[in-house]
């Protein structure tokens, strides 16, 4: 296998951005309630705007995320989740749709399986790559072989706390895009987006990132636009979750619609 | 600070090629500075709590060169928590330890009641110096939320403090103590809601708050700098345990004992026989209701490693992954990780780690509440079932016992447990309102 392939999410990402707005990027924790309605609606994100589909393992111990993700959570894995699964699913949806699809896991999990074969199996389902809270470049080795072995997007996080040597660092380390954390907290909806995301994606760009997604306390439409006025693509996930906990699948449909009319440059 | 003598003046009688690594100085095993602790340790954490280790990482290693900070520990530890702590000859209990000579390392003596006040103490002065004005804190039964109440009252800092809601509802009047101190009790009803769980809800706290507030964890694991840092502020335990056993036997100990949740008690015990080669070092780990059961938590004997609260360590996980609840009779011993210089130390086999039931624990309780008028913590009655094995063993190598030693490290006092072993002991009518504080203790 060759060292790096061309990055699906930046595919992603330009293809929106040929389109005149930000990539959308939408959520959803695996096996919530069940693996089908996972598959179901990120194919109902997909046919209605979202450019990147970001899929959740279920963890024990989820400390970026807050009460609803953890609440849908806790649930999948009473359900029965279990990380094989994972594969199920994002093969289940890259098989139906063009919209790229990464998994977003806490390390442990992928620690456990092995890196390297995490990364064999989450290739061989045709997913992009993993977006890791609670990994940074510098623990990252392993992670960085199997992802080039394998051509992964590997999407690190940045925050307003990030120093400049570390965004440095963590955009170089990145592909993909680099994940900018709008605000101090963890996940969860929020009535503004602070003013200090606009601030961490002006400093992953000048540190070179081409592609900077804002995600955390991202919930409508408006919010949305607010971002794509200066993000390359706005990540919403609590807001999706609470509307396929209360109206299902056709509640994540009509959220993904009205959230993608949010994502014109202008 | 008190160097051994022999890690002080040893380095030119050591011949090159020296086999055994803990005979050869540049070997040292104590004062490992992280973040890496052989293949365990470094910093699995969100990169927004990035910036605050690198801050606390560095106002700790200016502090630890600056003589005012360590004279300011030195003398909260002398005029506040009343060190140093006594070493106590335990001639009693030693009949039921194979005849051998017991010492006891009694932490239980200082202010707030375990070792606990040592590690606040000084994390609370470093909160200070990085101009924080608020502090949190997770805890189990109730011991480092106290003693982070009474260090953030001293110094006039704010303090939160989080606490798993059964927790809270089995350990009432330790939830009564922290606010009688001043600080905020959360209960935690995500997860398990159980200590780990506590320290999840701490570690989101501290990432939304993390310019006002300093995240004072109570145990020599989580991610960089807190291992080798939490240490640093145990570490009087062993040096002066060292001193006090030279001066009263004249030798050092044959074994060390110490129990382990978290680990922070033992590796500031183990710290000051670490380079000392005839010193063998046991760690107890709780066994719960026995390791075959599978309710214990008996992280390095039966776990493996993986990350969790952003340290490399053993773990107590199920094949994905997810973290098992840990079960034991101890609330401070019931956590599902273990500090990583632990793991590492078990590695490499310079210390010896095992796990004691319940039961084991209870009979060890009884033991020392009898034999020597002293009533330990729950968690401490861990290293003392696993001495009297200890010294039984040494008893049957040979010998005259009486010239074998144990020393013992009694990280707190019981006071906290009455309720949860009279019960256990069947000591209370069934209709008393204690009776069913002990109850709920016991069983869950």
């Amino acid at each position: 296998m060759t060292t790096q392939t061309t990055s699906k999410a930046a595919a992603a990402i330009d293809r929106a951005r040929g389109a005149g707005r930000a990539a959308l990027i939408g959520y959803l924790p695996a096996g919530f309630p069940d693996v089908q309605t996972t598959i179901d609606a990120a194919l109902a994100m997909a046919e209605n705007g979202v450019d990147l589909i970001e899929i959740g393992i279920p963890y024990s111990d989820p400390v970026m995320d807050g009460q609803v993700i953890q609440e849908a959570t806790v649930q999948a894995l009473q359900n029965g989740f279990t990380v094989e699964k994972i594969f199920d699913i994002v093969a289940g949806i890259t098989s139906q749709t063009d919209a790229a699809v990464l998994v977003m896991t806490y390390w442990n999990p992928v620690m456990q399986l092995g890196v390297r074969e995490f990364a064999r199996r989450l290739h061989e389902a045709g997913g992009a790559g993993l977006i890791t809270p609670d990994l940074i470049p510098d623990e990252a080795g392993e992670w960085l072989a199997a992802s080039d072995e394998f051509g992964l997007d590997r999407v690190f996080l940045v925050a307003p706390s990030t120093s400049p040597e570390r965004m440095e660092r963590t955009v170089k380390a990145s592909r993909g895009f680099v994940y900018a954390v709008s605000i101090m907290g963890i996940t969860g909806a929020r009535t503004a987006v602070s003013s200090a995301a606009h601030a961490v994606v002006d400093a992953a760009h000048g540190a070179g990132a081409e592609r900077a997604c804002v995600g955390l306390g991202v919930s409508t439409a408006a919010q949305v636009k607010e971002i794509a006025a200066y993000a390359d693509g706005v990540i919403v996930g609590t807001a999706l979750v609470a509307a396929l906990r209360d109206g299902g699948v056709a509640a994540i449909a009509e959220l993904t619609k009205d959230l993608r009319s949010g994502t014109g440059k202008n | 600070m008190t160097e051994s003598p022999q890690t002080a003046n040893a380095p030119t009688e050591v011949t090159e090629g020296t086999a055994d690594a803990f005979l050869n100085p540049t070997d040292s095993l104590r004062h490992a500075p992280g973040p890496y602790f052989g293949e365990y340790g470094g910093r699995w954490m969100p990169e927004s709590l990035i910036a605050a280790l690198d801050e606390l990482q560095d106002t700790f290693e200016k502090a630890k060169a600056d003589p005012e900070f360590t004279a300011q520990v030195a003398e909260l530890n002398r005029t506040y928590a009343g060190r140093p702590s006594l070493l106590t000859e335990a001639k009693r209990f030693a009949e039921h330890a194979g005849g051998v000579r017991v010492f006891l390392k009694r932490e239980d003596l200082n202010h707030t009641g375990s070792h606990k006040i040592n590690n606040v103490l000084g994390q609370a002065l470093l909160a200070k110096r990085m101009g924080k004005t608020r502090v949190i804190a997770e805890t189990g039964a109730g011991q480092h939320g106290v003693a982070s109440a009474t260090a953030a009252a001293l110094m006039g800092l704010e303090c939160v403090v989080y606490m798993g809601a059964e927790d809270c509802r089995r350990q009432a009047l330790n939830v009564a103590r922290m606010e009688l101190l001043g600080a905020t009790v959360v209960p935690v009803t995500s997860g398990s809601q159980t200590l780990k769980d506590a320290i999840n809800e701490a570690l989101r706290d501290w990432v939304a708050n993390v310019d006002s507030t300093h995240y004072l964890l109570g145990t020599a694991a989580g991610a960089h700098p807190f291992p080798s840092m939490v240490r640093y502020f145990h570490e009087v335990i062993g040096e002066e345990a060292r001193e006090q056993m030279l001066a009263e036997t004249g030798k050092l100990p044959d074994a060390v004992c110490a129990c382990i949740g978290g680990g922070s008690n033992a590796i500031g015990m183990f710290h000051g026989f670490l380079d000392d080669p005839g010193v063998a070092l046991y760690g107890f780990e709780a066994g719960g209701d026995g390791v075959e059961t599978g309710r214990h938590a008996a992280t390095i004997s039966l776990g493996r490693p993986g990350v969790l609260h952003g340290a490399r360590s053993y773990l107590m996980q199920d094949d994905d992954g997810q973290t098992i609840e840990s079960h034991s009779i101890s609330a401070g011993l019931d956590y599902p990780g273990v500090g990583p210089e632990h793991a590492y130390l078990a590695d490499i086999g310079r210390v010896s780690y095992a796990p004691i039931t319940d039961a084991e624990a209870m009979d060890a309780f009884r033991v020392l509440c009898r034999s020597e008028g002293i009533i330990p913590a729950i968690e401490t009655a861990h290293a003392l079932a696993g001495a009297m094995k200890v010294g039984q063993r040494l008893a049957a190598e040979g010998g005259d016992p009486a010239e074998k030693i144990v020393l013992i490290n009694l990280s707190g006092r019981g006071d906290k447990d009455v309720a949860t072993a009279a019960e256990f002991f069947d000591l209370l009518p069934d209709d008393s309102a204690e009776s069913d504080i002990g109850k709920d203790g016991e069983q869950l």
